[in-house]
């Protein structure tokens, strides 16, 4: 895991073996590129590389690649998130040609929460390809410059840094580490999982990663999120798909909450879930998901003594 | 030897049909407003199986018709009629007298029935009394599930026999995602992950490696993105 594949900052310092932190800077419901430079802002100094989100839950907000721009404006290094549920090969393609054009240099392949989520369930969701196939094509144009189509590709590639999501708290749970592996074969360079909160489930999945020796595979960073109040954690269990938020974490953040300290102790919570993730072999790094609330990365980051970040 | 036919009338409940719901009487209503004589015409294949197209469904909504125009004080001719299938010239042509002066026709069969009719009687309306669902079967009494999404390139083979085409909701190739929760799809509490279900079935034919492999994306040229699809028979082609 040594040949720097993208430029990207990310990869760079991935690969010097650094822990990374990377976190979450959604588009907003608009037009307004001032929301993503003060989001910008906000972040700039505390991570490694931000996730442009595309769509998430399905709901329409800026294209993960124009705000990606923006972001890069304001000197900050994005991460693409692009989902196979709005475009086709041919969409995608595109899209991937003109992101890079526009500079950015790492890619996360999802396949898109399915658009019966989001604030236009009638919607056709496309999901031409899934993501494992949405990897390979990425791949595929980088390192054999040649289209999904097998057609050449005679001008510049696109060269990402290319990344994928896994989920150890989904089922069945035995095929979680081997999913991990087909998007590694596939092509991902770096994975980042779901929000973490059952920390001894996590680690029976890493276990399982590293006898088969994925994480010297691919860099694999470890998923958190601050909840911010007994209901938030209460929608995490129940509405989020593939969530797994345990009894004690509920328990906790609703004694919390009563007493209107529901942001402290959710913020307390991520803090331990990142002290004990890093510990695990193979966690290469952390991704943070504040989601709407980017004001709580900059504390998490700085209280985790993950700050200031190292230079490469 | 003979292959035994199962008794056929006896387990029409094994029957993969295409399955259609009925549409709101308001919509039924709505089409059929200002036409004199209408015929609702039942079909006798699959949504007779399903109970929303056979000759009983024919019978309850020319009577719901006919209520409803004499609530309103408006005169309407109700006929009834039903053929064994709408798909087939042959079993439509006889019709013919039937419906030969009615100002529309209320085909209760799937749009492919309601298109013959469409054709066969360009002069005569036809609508649409159902809405086709799918191509599926009762998987209990009175409840159908999405089997088959016709993509003209089957992959049973390789998933155990269960279809993630038309029965995952984003038709992925590569297992499950990462909603699937105890055997529950991310997008509803009420359908199976069939890639759980079919890792289960793998599992249990000892098959599991068949789900390491890394499938290529799916070739959607035989699929209903390229509709409308033919298919010939050559020997069955008459020679003209």
């Amino acid at each position: 895991m040594t040949d720097n594949k993208s430029g990207s900052n990310l990869e760079k310092l991935l690969r010097s073996g650094k822990f990374a932190v990377t976190a979450e800077l959604g588009p907003p419901r608009g037009a307004d590129r001032s929301v993503i430079e003060k989001k910008a802002s906000i972040l700039k100094g505390y991570g490694d590389a931000f996730n442009i989100t595309d769509c998430q839950t399905a709901v329409v907000r800026m294209s993960s690649i124009a705000a990606g721009r923006i972001v890069l404006d304001a000197g900050v290094e994005p991460i693409i998130q692009m989902t196979c549920r709005d475009r086709n090969r041919i969409a995608i393609q595109s899209d991937l040609l003109g992101a890079a054009a526009l500079g950015a240099k790492n890619l996360l392949c999802l396949t898109g929460d399915h658009q019966k989520f989001g604030d236009h369930p009638m919607a056709k969701g496309v999901f031409d390809m899934d993501s494992i196939n949405l990897i390979h094509m990425v791949k595929t144009l980088r390192d054999e410059k040649k289209f999904q189509s097998g057609q050449e590709l005679k001008a510049s590639e696109p060269r990402f840094f290319i990344g994928a999501a896994e989920n150890p708290f989904a089922d069945p749970f035995k095929f979680r580490a081997i999913r991990l592996a087909k998007k590694i074969t596939a092509g991902a360079d770096f994975i980042q999982t779901q929000i973490i909160y059952n920390v001894p489930k996590f680690k029976e999945w890493m276990k399982m990663v590293a006898d088969m020796g994925l994480h010297e595979k691919a860099f694999i960073l470890a998923g958190v999120a601050p909840l911010k109040s007994a209901g938030m954690a209460k929608h995490m269990k129940h509405n989020v798909p593939g969530m797994d938020v345990p009894d004690e974490v509920m328990n906790r953040m609703t004694t919390a909450s009563a007493a209107k300290k529901g942001k402290e102790e959710g913020i307390k919570i991520c803090l331990e879930v990142i002290e004990q993730v890093r510990e695990i072999k193979g966690v290469a790094g952390v991704h943070i998901m504040a989601v709407e609330w980017e004001e709580a990365v900059p504390e998490i980051v700085q209280q985790a003594r993950l700050y200031p970040r190292p230079a490469v | 030897m003979k292959p035994a036919l199962h008794n056929f009338q006896n387990k029409k409940r094994q029957f993969l049909m295409i399955v259609a719901a009925s549409k709101p009487f308001q919509e039924i209503k709505q089409m059929l407003s200002g036409f004199k004589k209408v015929c609702v015409l039942g079909c006798g294949s699959c949504v007779t199986i399903c109970h929303t197209g056979g000759e009983k469904q024919v019978a309850e909504l020319a009577a719901q018709i006919r209520l409803a125009a004499k609530l309103e004080g408006r005169q309407v001719e109700v006929l009834e009629d039903s053929t064994l299938r709408q798909c087939e010239w042959e079993f439509i042509d006889d019709i013919k007298e039937i419906i030969k002066d009615c100002d529309a026709v209320l085909s209760i069969a799937c749009g492919v029935g309601v298109q013959y009719m469409a054709e066969r009687f360009p002069r005569i309306r036809i609508f649409p009394g159902v809405n086709t669902t799918f191509m599926g079967g009762p998987t209990e009494q009175g409840i159908f599930w999405e089997r088959c999404a016709g993509c003209g390139n089957c992959i049973l083979a390789t998933t155990g026999g269960l279809c993630p085409v038309s029965r995952c909701a984003k038709s992925l190739m590569n297992g499950p995602c990462g909603g699937s929760q105890n055997g529950k799809c991310e997008v509803s509490q009420e359908t199976p992950c069939v890639w759980n279900q079919i890792y289960d079935q793998l599992d249990t034919q000892q098959l599991l490696a068949t789900m390491e492999t890394i499938v290529p994306p799916k070739d959607w040229t035989t699929g209903m993105e390229n509709h409308p699809r033919k298919m010939v028979i050559e020997h069955l082609v008459m020679k003209k």
